[in-house]
């Protein structure tokens, strides 16, 4: 009786099949490996390396700027080098620059062409960020992907949207929220959201639970 | 970052070229025929539009962080303050009035 029930529940489940282009890229994994250009154990390497990146990084690193005026005008002066003093390696990024929000100009970041993005220090871009939508209306129209994201900018604050066609990998530096005074670096790293260091919304202002 | 040799320095006013052909571009659609300014002069780069196809990327080609009015750019933008910046390399950029 037990599997009639689950057998039949009145309809059909989708078949798990590959895409065309999931089965392009196995067949051309294969072939890589099989030709012997690269090894199964480079490919988990890589896959290993990719995982272990992720926003914490930024957020390690706008924390400190926050707490720390010369490490923060260091940061801006020369981010690599800054990075590597907090033991982040963002030698992968041929030039990394940090946009400064300020009370009057907000900066916002996204790559038109493709998805761009300071991998290193923010981990893997989040899907929406490769979208067709976001690419599109982040140029055309900041302050309504803004708005989406919970973030309203009064009319004398000016918005620069930051399209990264070329060499060049773009962080944000938000603004310290207010109310934080005295906080510990690693509690106000708990603030610092991957999407307010893409520029699309501000840190949170408590630390989530 | 040397930026000796450029063509153009921060706050020339600029005009990115009108062309359209096919293969690997970097300059975006929406800001072909317009003009802006140069905002920042990053340096001199290998030139993508050719290491694209293997080739070797030479000569390196001078990257520009060009500066527009959101507003000149797009119809429904008009009377926005906003701005956007791209990176433009040297040979997409002419001097404007």
């Amino acid at each position: 009786m037990v599997n009639t029930v689950t057998d039949a529940h009145g309809h059909e489940h989708p078949k798990n099949e590959l895409s065309y282009f999931a089965k392009r890229i196995y067949a051309i994994r294969e072939l890589l490996v099989e030709k012997g250009v690269i090894t199964e154990k480079d490919i988990q390497c890589q896959i290993e390396y990719q995982e272990a990146r992720s926003p914490a990084n930024g957020a390690k690193l706008v924390a400190r700027a926050w707490t720390d005026p010369a490490f923060k005008s260091r940061f801006i002066a020369d981010p690599k080098a800054a990075c590597a003093e907090m033991g982040i390696d963002a030698a992968a990024i041929n030039e990394f620059v940090v946009l400064e929000n300020t009370e009057k100009i907000r900066h916002m970041v996204v790559c038109t062409l493709c998805s761009c993005y300071p991998r290193p220090i923010l981990g893997r871009p989040p899907d929406w960020y490769k979208s067709f939508n976001y690419r599109q209306r982040s140029v055309v129209d900041p302050r309504g992907v803004m708005r989406e994201f919970g973030l309203e900018l009064a009319d004398d604050i000016e918005v620069r949207v930051h399209d990264s066609t070329a060499d060049i990998r773009y962080i944000v530096l938000p603004l310290r929220p207010a109310g934080t005074e005295g906080w510990s670096e690693a509690d106000l790293a708990k603030l610092v959201t991957r999407d307010s260091m893409i520029g699309v919304m501000d840190p949170l202002s408590t630390i989530p639970d | 970052m040397i930026a000796d040799g450029s063509k153009f320095k921060p706050g020339d006013r600029v005009r990115v070229k009108f062309e359209d052909r096919p293969g690997h571009i970097r300059t975006p659609w929406y800001v072909r025929g317009k003009s802006g300014w140069i905002e920042r002069v990053y340096g001199d780069f290998l030139n993508p539009e050719s290491l694209a196809y293997g080739r070797d990327g030479l000569p390196k080609k001078t990257l520009y962080l060009v500066a527009f009015r959101q507003a000149d750019l797009f119809e429904k933008s008009a009377g926005s303050n906003d701005k956007v910046l791209v990176d433009i390399y040297d040979h997409w950029l002419e001097a404007a009035a």
